[in-house]
């Protein structure tokens, strides 16, 4: 089951908490895979831990002509890209009140506009090969909202409008457009809130705990898996409950 | 012209899967052909590896025909 031998997977953020983790495990599963993101020490740090298979190219996704050109450095260097996890995101949290246009922009350039952008330009490939996979990291908070960030929420529930409305378009195609919604997840931002603040939060989840990398990884596994093949257009919701969708 | 004619008209038996001779000046992709939309945006694909020309959106969206196809591609190659 969920074996990916023999397909090649580009990974955005793969340089943090939740990036690295789909890495691994898509890698594990025996995809090559590219990893990138802005910092390029924790991606050649990881590629270093993969082993084989792994590749580096970063890839800063504020700037959008650099984006154009990463799928075509991820296929140069992988020989396809059959298998796209837009997963890096920003958050320029502010009241809605205060938040600058900036703020709002640059946030909905990194999580929506890229990962739009990164969609076409692999599409051509995918149609080809008449098979693709693609996994966008939405969130929890694109559903349900979060006070302070319009900006994030709003481009995470865009990516799962983007995702549905490609999926009709290439599902004939054998390419499926799926999304990943995770909830509170421990990463090394979380590490930093006092245990007083993470009991606050731990009350909110049924579960009773945050969600961990490899939870939402795991997901991602499925979603891009030849298993998945009929499911399309779908959110995965992996949020311990915490909201039940 | 007419080995260009002759290799998108090739493509398109091919992609879309239809007769040869249903594949005539006016015929159009959607129309006449039986395409879908996505198919169209295939074949113009198509077209730009065969011919090694880059065709930009806007003019694929003109591409409409099969006539169509083979004027564009004798202008741009």
């Amino acid at each position: 089951m969920f074996d990916l031998t023999g397909k090649c997977a580009l990974v955005t953020g793969a340089s943090g908490g939740i990036g690295a983790e789909i890495a691994r495990t898509l890698h594990g599963a025996g995809a090559t895979v590219a990893l990138s993101g802005t910092r390029e020490a924790p991606l050649e740090a990881l590629a270093a831990e993969l082993g084989e298979r792994a590749h580096v190219t970063p890839c800063n996704l504020s700037d959008l002509s650099a984006v154009d050109a990463l799928p075509k450095a991820a296929a140069a260097a992988m020989g396809s890209v059959d298998i796209l996890v837009n997963n890096a995101g920003i958050t320029r949290d502010n009241l809605f009140m205060r938040m600058s246009d900036d703020e709002w922009q640059s946030v909905i350039d990194v999580n929506l506009t890229a990962a739009f952008k990164l969609s076409k330009g692999v599409m051509r490939g995918m149609m080809k090969a008449r098979w693709g996979r693609i996994v966008n990291i939405s969130s929890i908070v694109g559903a349900t909202g979060n006070p302070g960030q319009g900006n994030y929420a709003a481009s995470k529930a865009g990516l799962i409008g983007m995702s549905k409305s490609l999926a009709y378009e290439v599902a004939s195609r054998g390419i499926t457009v799926n999304a990943v919604a995770p909830g509170f997840i421990a990463t090394a931002m979380t590490d930093k809130l006092t245990d007083e603040q993470k009991d606050k939060i731990n009350v909110q989840i049924p579960a009773g705990r945050m969600g961990t990398p490899q939870e939402i990884a795991a997901a991602a596994l499925y979603l891009a898996s030849p298993e998945a093949g009929y499911v399309t257009g779908a959110t995965l919701h992996v949020n311990g409950g915490m909201a039940m969708l | 012209m007419s080995d260009i004619a002759d290799r998108v008209r090739k493509i398109v038996v091919e992609h879309l899967g239809v007769e040869e001779d249903k594949v005539v000046e006016n015929a159009s992709f959607i129309d006449d052909l039986g395409a879908d939309s996505l198919d169209t945006v295939e074949l113009v694909m198509a077209f730009e590896e065969e011919f090694g020309i880059e065709i930009p959106d806007d003019a694929a969206e003109s591409i409409q025909s099969f006539g169509d196809a083979v004027a564009f591609v004798t202008k741009a190659s």
